[in-house]
């Protein structure tokens, strides 16, 4: 099974939009299954997940590509799975070559274990900047000077300039081919609302990928939304599948 | 009197008397986590949480945890009245942005001009990891960092230089340890309180950078035993 909706890399659907606006059917976003929602991801890809302290992990989607198998991904995310929990499922299966995290986690067995070995390779980001990094691509940001790290490790090698009299360093707009994002609901255009702390990251990663694919709660009518509550726009989404609440802890 | 070096929850409740009231704090991992229980009740302290949480309240009570809604530690925690829910880049234009009024985080080494050292021992195994604690440290109006004074060998935790991997560099404005209050100024470290029954002189035997203070040094305010 396949969804309606597909990546179209650098352009998304804006081109069609422009040349055949007045006739196009409301694009499908809504996919059947799990497994659909991820059967077109590629190896090599590079994938940003949501999630922070249990809260707000894709766990779903995170499932359906181990099922699916796809190789060498390249992964960005807060953490690295807590044993075969939330991404730890696919260090086990060794699926990621590449991570970009804040926090790798000491529960994280599978991506500790390869990172010793020497079979990943590990940016480590302060938290703030992984947010800030993924929130200027999606902004069109290609870089911006930032505080945090001068002085530091993380200020090793990048350029650093004084400006009104204090150290800053230029740190890179961060994007990605994919976002795995959770959200509590969505309508049928991929507007999204979320519930307490788990938004963490999602919302912003929305943003910074070419193709977002969003695991829900629960997903409504277009228009059953209120529009003041909504924090993701659907301009934002690809792809929505239904998930029911089921947590892989 | 008994003379020992404060317990982690008396460090907690010294490092709460730092607290005006009315601000909006960040409590980092370890002893800072333990403040939260020893502020006045007749004061009112905003609780920040990195993962989007301002005027989070206490722990859940068992069998009403939602885990939804959990601090930076991954534990269930509550939201009080007038308390908001907003993404990760908004809770760290707090950090970053210079909102916070104080944040309080734990600390491996501390130098005489304010650098912190606190996200890595050298040579420990595995990758580590930063998490909020540079983007929390570089944006803290007031930087308070708890921490016992020495090392588990001995060793002065307060240095004229720091050797571990820094946090972020000139950031602490006050150090509240198992002997000592100490703030960082521009003239250096100045010892403003110590641990009821220590004297300065023992407190310095300790600590590698040279602590100014005045003649008489008072002793803590404890009230825990």
């Amino acid at each position: 099974m396949t969804c309606a909706s597909t990546i179209q890399p650098g352009i998304r659907a804006i081109h069609d939009r422009k040349s055949n606006i007045a006739n196009m059917p409301l694009k499908e976003k809504v996919c059947p299954t799990i497994d659909a929602a991820v059967a077109d991801i590629p190896d090599g890809a590079t994938i940003m997940f949501g999630g922070f302290g249990g809260a707000g992990f894709p766990n779903n989607l995170i499932q359906g590509l181990a099922r699916q198998g796809a190789r060498n991904l390249g992964v960005i995310s807060n953490n690295c799975g807590t044993g075969e929990g939330e991404l730890g499922i696919l260090f086990k299966n060794k699926q990621i070559r590449s991570v970009v995290a804040a926090f790798p986690g000491p529960g994280a067995k599978y991506f500790q274990e390869q990172f010793d070995a020497g079979e990943i390779v590990l940016e480590l980001v302060p938290q703030g900047i992984l947010c800030e990094r993924m929130r200027a691509h999606g902004a069109g940001i290609p870089a911006f000077f930032s505080p945090v790290g001068v002085g530091t490790e993380i200020g090793r090698g990048k350029e650093e300039r004084e400006i009104r009299g204090k150290r800053y360093i230029l740190e890179q707009a961060l994007g990605a081919d994919y976002a795995f994002i959770r959200a509590q609901r969505a309508d049928h255009m991929g507007n999204l609302i979320y519930r307490k702390a788990a938004r963490n990251f999602n919302p912003i990663m929305a943003t910074a990928a070419k193709f977002t694919i969003v695991e829900v709660e629960e997903i409504v009518a277009t228009g059953q939304l209120d529009p003041e509550t909504i924090v993701t726009p659907s301009i934002f989404v690809d792809r929505i599948v239904q998930a029911p609440g089921k947590r892989y802890v | 009197m008994s003379k020992s070096r404060l317990t982690r929850e008396q460090i907690a409740e010294r490092a709460a008397m730092e607290l005006p009231d009315g601000v909006y704090v960040n409590l980092g991992w370890g002893i800072p986590n333990l403040i939260a229980a020893y502020v006045p009740s007749n004061i009112s302290v905003y609780f920040h949480s990195e993962n989007g949480i301002l005027g989070m309240g206490p722990r859940a009570k068992t069998g009403e945890e939602d885990f939804d809604l959990v601090d930076a530690m991954k534990v269930p925690v509550t939201l009080l009245p007038g308390g908001a829910y907003f993404s990760q880049d908004d809770a760290h234009v707090m950090t970053r942005g210079g909102h916070l009024d104080i944040c309080i985080l734990g600390g491996l080494q501390v130098s005489e001009r304010g650098d912190l050292a606190n996200w890595r021992v050298p040579g420990a195994k595995g990758a580590g990891g930063i998490g909020g604690a540079m983007d929390i440290s570089v944006g803290a109006q007031k930087l308070i960092v708890t921490m016992e004074h020495t090392a588990k060998d001995g060793l002065p935790k307060i240095v004229k230089t720091c050797t571990y991997p820094l946090t972020a560099i000139e950031c602490v404005d006050t150090i509240i340890t198992d002997l000592a209050v100490i703030d960082v100024t521009a003239e250096g470290l100045v010892l403003r309180e110590v641990a009821p029954g220590f004297t300065p002189a023992e407190v310095q035997a300790v600590t590698e950078p040279k602590l100014r203070h005045a003649a008489n040094v008072p002793e803590m305010p404890l009230k825990l035993r």
